[in-house]
């Protein structure tokens, strides 16, 4: 008899990807993102991130340890919560902040759930509804201005506008405009002239306004989304969907005077405003808690964007992405059961 | 030129240059060969010999065992010395006739009937089924039962699947090199059989020359074309070359290609087709890569059907690693064999051999949910949403999700970074709907 070999099941060949391979290259994704929050929050925007990895990694080793099974923090998926977790929070929390948002993140998020691959939630953002309902005022007022700019980013302001005004983030201020007793209406187009206005969309992009730590570049996010969707690693249907929703709706209802009242620069606005970059690249694409069927990313995409738009054109708070993709985390499960694809072929009659 | 393509699929390295430069080389008569009863889909053959038989090269020793079944044929002249279980290509343990070569290529006579384009088309069916040609590339399906589709399907295209879009392999582009005007009569006859109007040859781009010296070859046929292929595996899958080729689309949940009026042959079929109709010589030798990094002189070697693999290798003049891993076949669909001691079959289309490091068998983690593999399955299915639900005993939703129209390409468990054995649990959940499906009969 000759030699005898191991055999496996076909294919026998393999791309050269795995689990860690792809969470660093989406903690990669996230550098550019975070050196943004470091240029123009200052060195606490990296404190901060660091204390969140530091919790979110202790906190998946210890649980690992307690649950005897095999320890993964290695595979970088707690350090993308971790970064993710400080990404959602403002410059100026105290340091115990994102450490709490991380181990929420990690015990409630993932590993209560059954750990990688198994949460229904987006860790990151759980952890961020936790905090925002725990400590409201630390997490939603207080923003700090960057650097260079104001915390709003609008310039020339009348001298008489209200301090809800100066001291609210853009979405702040849009979300202070639709309510009639707080800024009167002249004034309120006076405003609105300014935030769907070239200047202020540029800040926008390159990330000199108020704001999370995570969410002040789009133009830094879009350089990891790049990378991430070049390497497949995000996948174009639920951005897409997501943001061109969120401009349809924008341009249909956003206007202050009624329907398609708004100017076209103020959906674009809506898109670089608050945190919709970092939610549609980096929290909706999140593969656990995103559908897997192609037309259920679709769905999710538009469910997210009708939701954050609803939030924030209607409901109490003036950004919306985050409880939108949690919401929509939820209707995961339903909606690929309900966009099973056809098999490739005619339907046989 | 504009190249076709279908969606899905993944891009691995091909790997064809280890052996796509050897010419094909004949392989001197081999000592023995062991001829399986079954090479082919469908019922295995019945054994016409017994053990002292002397028998000469191109001698039936076993009868078709239905209509959907193909006969053998000794491949060398020389003894019958058993009649047992041999391991086959597909890694199982099958039915074998062993002959013991007298090292005379002493033949039976075949015919050379030059007016073979005027014979009837069930006489050509009949030359073929009697040769035993079944699909070569790889499953094997008997040539002549899918020249005869049941009344009012009619036939208008007949495509050869020149893509051999398996990483490794070169035993078809070498024939479409070497073989291309035999191809082209065998093409012939198989319109003529089913009065296709049609016919297509299918090729991927990494085989251009065999594009341009085939296209020339057929520019003055007006029935007749090159379809040039994207790179883009699974794309010599039937059901993906036909879309690619004529823009059809087999029904799915069970069609076949005669439902969109498609035949489609592998080009090594389409010379095995010419050779029995003008020559009726049967199927006893065929073109196969030996390949892999480590074979030291890979080739493309013309040999007797029932060859050991072992001595093909040898033939190549072995290894210069310790073999990790022998594979029947290409590296995407073949079957990965224990020993080296098979014979190969009138579907082996390649021996590959991986080194130690090449072979290393890693574990599976948890699902991310990435999708991946439902963006590059070119059914359309939900490959991770059926392993988990065959994993979890529910054969309701592994049906549901696709598994009966999985072509077990494998695109899925090559770009899964989990690494999970997608194709092995669909093949269990395929096995299980079946087992239910009697059942429930």
């Amino acid at each position: 008899m000759s030699n005898v070999y191991a055999v496996s099941a076909a294919p026998h060949l393999k791309q050269k990807i795995s689990v860690s391979s792809v969470m660093w290259q989406v903690v990669g994704a996230m550098v550019p993102a975070l050196i943004a929050g470091i240029v123009f929050f200052g060195i606490q925007a990296l404190l901060l991130t660091l204390y969140g990895v530091f919790a979110a990694v202790i906190t998946e080793m210890l649980i690992q340890r307690w649950r005897g099974i095999p320890i993964s923090v290695k595979d970088g998926s707690a350090v993308v919560t971790g970064i993710l977790v400080s990404f959602n929070i403002n410059s100026a929390a105290p340091w115990w902040i994102p450490v709490v948002g991380a181990v929420f993140a990690i015990a409630i998020g993932k590993q209560i759930f059954g750990g990688l691959g198994h949460n229904p939630f987006n860790p990151a953002l759980l952890a961020r509804a936790f905090l925002m309902a725990s400590w409201p005022t630390l997490m939603t007022a207080g923003w700090l201005p960057t650097k260079f700019n104001s915390i709003n980013g609008l310039a020339n302001l009348p001298d008489n506008v209200p301090a809800i005004v100066t001291s609210a983030t853009p979405l702040g201020v849009a979300k202070a405009l639709r309510s009639a007793t707080q800024i009167d209406p002249e004034m309120a187009n006076v405003i609105m002239n300014k935030l769907a206005n070239m200047d202020t969309i540029l800040n926008l992009f390159w990330g000199n306004v108020g704001g999370v730590i995570g969410e002040v570049s789009a133009a830094a996010l879009l350089i990891g989304a790049a990378y991430l969707a070049y390497k497949r690693i995000i996948e174009w249907r639920i951005p897409v969907s997501y943001i061109a929703t969120v401009f349809i709706l924008v341009f249909i209802f956003g206007g202050v005077n009624g329907l398609f009242s708004a100017s076209l620069l103020l959906p674009i606005f809506h898109i670089f405003a608050g945190g919709l970059i970092l939610g549609a690249f980096f929290m909706a694409t999140d593969m656990v808690t995103s559908p897997v069927t192609k037309r259920g990313r679709i769905i999710f995409g538009i469910g997210c964007g009708v939701l954050t738009i609803v939030i924030r054109l209607v409901g109490g708070y003036p950004e919306g992405v985050s409880y939108s993709i949690l919401l929509m985390n939820i209707a995961v499960p339903l909606i690929d059961r309900y966009t099973v694809p056809k098999p490739f072929g005619e339907v046989k009659k | 030129m504009g190249l076709k393509t279908f969606p899905g699929g993944v891009h691995p390295h091909d790997n064809k240059e280890f052996s796509k430069k050897s010419a094909i080389e004949k392989f001197p008569i081999p000592a023995k060969v062991v001829i399986p009863l079954s090479q082919h889909i469908g019922a295995p053959s019945k054994p016409i010999v017994k053990v002292g038989d002397i028998v000469k090269k191109g001698q039936k020793i076993s009868e078709a065992g239905g209509f959907v079944s193909i006969p053998m044929h000794a491949s060398i002249s020389g003894k019958i010395t058993k009649i047992a279980k041999f391991t086959h290509p597909t890694g199982t343990l099958q039915p074998a006739i062993e002959i013991t070569g007298d090292g005379e290529d002493n033949s039976v006579d075949f015919t050379n009937d030059k007016n073979y384009m005027e014979i009837s088309d069930d006489d050509m069916k009949k030359r073929i089924s009697e040769a035993g040609v079944c699909g070569m590339g790889g499953a094997g399906f008997p040539t002549h039962v899918k020249l005869s589709p049941p009344k009012g399907k009619d036939i208008d295209t007949i495509i050869l699947n020149g893509v051999e879009c398996e990483p490794y392999l070169t035993a078809d582009y070498r024939l479409m090199l070497e073989k291309a005007e035999d191809m082209i009569k065998g093409l012939k006859i198989l319109m003529k059989i089913v009065n296709a109007s049609k016919g297509i040859i299918g090729i991927e781009a990494n085989k251009m020359d065999a594009i341009k010296s085939i296209k020339n070859l057929v520019k003055n046929e007006t029935n007749i074309s090159v379809t040039g292929l994207k790179l883009r595996y699974p794309q010599g899958a039937e059901k993906q070359l036909i879309f690619a080729a004529t823009g059809r689309k087999v029904p799915n949940k069970g069609g076949l290609p005669m439902d969109v009026k498609v035949v489609v042959q592998n080009v090594g079929t389409a010379v095995a087709v010419y050779e029995a109709v003008h020559y009726q010589k049967p199927l006893i030798e065929r073109i196969i890569t030996i390949t892999g990094k480590i074979v030291k002189k890979p080739k493309n070697l013309m040999a007797p059907i029932g060859t050991s693999y072992g001595e093909l290798l040898e033939y190549c003049e072995g290894t210069s690693e310790t073999i990790g891993k022998v594979i029947s076949g290409g590296p995407m669909m073949g079957f990965a064999i224990p020993t080296l001691d098979t014979p190969m079959t009138k579907g082996s289309s390649g021996l590959v051999l991986f080194n130690k490091k090449e072979a290393k068998k890693m574990g599976e983690d948890t699902c991310l949910r990435c999708a991946r593999c439902v963006d590059v399955c070119p059914m359309d299915l939900l490959p991770s949403l059926i392993a988990q639900s065959v994993r979890y005993d529910d054969y309701k939703f592994a049906e549901k999700y696709g598994v009966m129209d999985c072509i077990k390409c494998g695109s899925c468990a090559y770009v899964c970074p989990s690494n999970i054995k997608l194709i092995q649990w669909i093949d269990i959940g395929k096995l299980k709907v079946m087992e239910q499906r009697r059942a429930a009969k």
